[in-house]
């Protein structure tokens, strides 16, 4: 007894170091999304300047695709905007977006620029439409299931890293199953 | 010359000094603009205790009230459209949580993941208390077990040999 009891400042510590140290772990600018296994919030966005479709919530169902949000102010846009490129090109995976809060013409103007990997973008210029998705900044990006389910939120650039350490493994599962 | 030059440094000492009389004199800083604010004060006074205690999602460890994040300023305009469809506060409340979650309430809800957040300060106190009342318990009241046990004849026997050796050098 007496023994063990020696021994209780160390477990005691041990128990508070343990608990702290899994906190370190605990980014609080990673919150979770209210969204997941939902379907996205109804929106009717009008498409971008120089883009050909406008966006609607009820387009995104049936395959598994990406909602990406964006804006011509977000220097990480700018950063994932050569993967997103990547993305359309090869033909990986159906890319949506929405422009988000942006200025009149500066969404269209930055796709001209930099080109445009989305099927269809809405423009949000009030930010509503985020906001229903609890965007919380840009750039972010949804991964919406063939249900129409968004599974996963990805809060920050889409890098190729990003791409084939997080999205890769997520997608495959995703396609997998029916 | 020296004194052209300490000429040319006072306006800007004299400058800076009222900057930081100024900072330091200004109450909490009000990031609500004129132009967001509702008409009827009634509904704006509900507006800005709403606002405070829902967090800024960019920045986190401000209220929406206090913050000059772009978002945040889009939150207090939709949490006043809330108040202007007629919503009651704790609907417009609901209305920003079941987008951005409970992480957005500066003030977490109590419910069975929160149980320890709550409690614990309190289980904490319970235990450092018993702790301490051990460790200055009279020894005359210690449980029967821990009490010192009275020598064997074999061991009081034992001592006395160790005594007369230490005697005897």
């Amino acid at each position: 007894m007496s023994k063990l009891s020696a021994f209780a400042p160390v477990m005691l510590f041990a128990t508070i170091a343990a608990a702290l140290g899994l906190s370190l772990t605990n980014d609080p600018h990673k919150m979770p999304s209210m969204l997941i296994d939902k379907p996205a919030p109804k929106f009717e966005l009008a498409a971008v300047d120089g883009t050909p479709k406008p966006l609607s919530s009820d387009a995104l169902k049936g395959e598994v695709m990406l909602l990406n949000v964006y804006a011509s102010w977000c220097p990480g846009c700018r950063l994932e905007h050569p993967t997103l490129m990547k993305i359309a090109n090869q033909k990986i995976i159906p890319l949506y977006g929405i422009n988000w809060k942006d200025k009149p013409g500066q969404g269209g103007a930055w796709l001209k620029q930099h080109n445009n990997p989305y099927l269809a973008v809405g423009d949000d210029p009030t930010g509503r439409t985020g906001i229903d998705m609890g965007v919380t900044g840009v750039p972010e990006t949804f991964v919406i299931d063939k249900g129409g389910r968004i599974r996963y939120r990805h809060a920050g650039p889409v890098t190729d890293d990003v791409w084939q350490d997080v999205f890769e493994p997520l997608l495959a599962s995703l396609r997998k199953s029916p | 010359m020296r004194l052209k030059q300490g000429r040319a440094i006072a306006p800007v000492l004299r400058g800076a000094a009222l900057a930081v009389t100024v900072g330091l004199a200004a109450p909490a800083a009000f990031a609500v603009t004129p132009d967001e604010m509702l008409k009827d004060p009634a509904m704006e006074a509900r507006a800005r205790e709403i606002s405070q205690v829902l967090r800024c999602v960019v920045c986190q460890n401000q209220s929406i009230d206090d913050s000059n994040a772009p978002l945040a300023q889009d939150l207090r305009i939709l949490v006043r459209d809330r108040l202007k469809a007629g919503d009651s506060n704790a609907a417009a409340i609901d209305f920003i949580v079941e987008r951005y979650g409970n992480f957005v309430l500066l003030k977490p809800p109590m419910q069975t993941n929160t149980l320890l957040l709550w409690f614990g300060p309190a289980i904490f106190l319970l235990i450092a208390g018993f702790a301490f009342m051990r460790f200055f318990r009279k020894p005359g009241t210690a449980p029967a077990a821990e009490r010192t046990a009275e020598l064997t004849a074999d061991e009081r026997r034992r001592v006395e040999a160790l005594m007369n050796e230490g005697n005897a050098s």
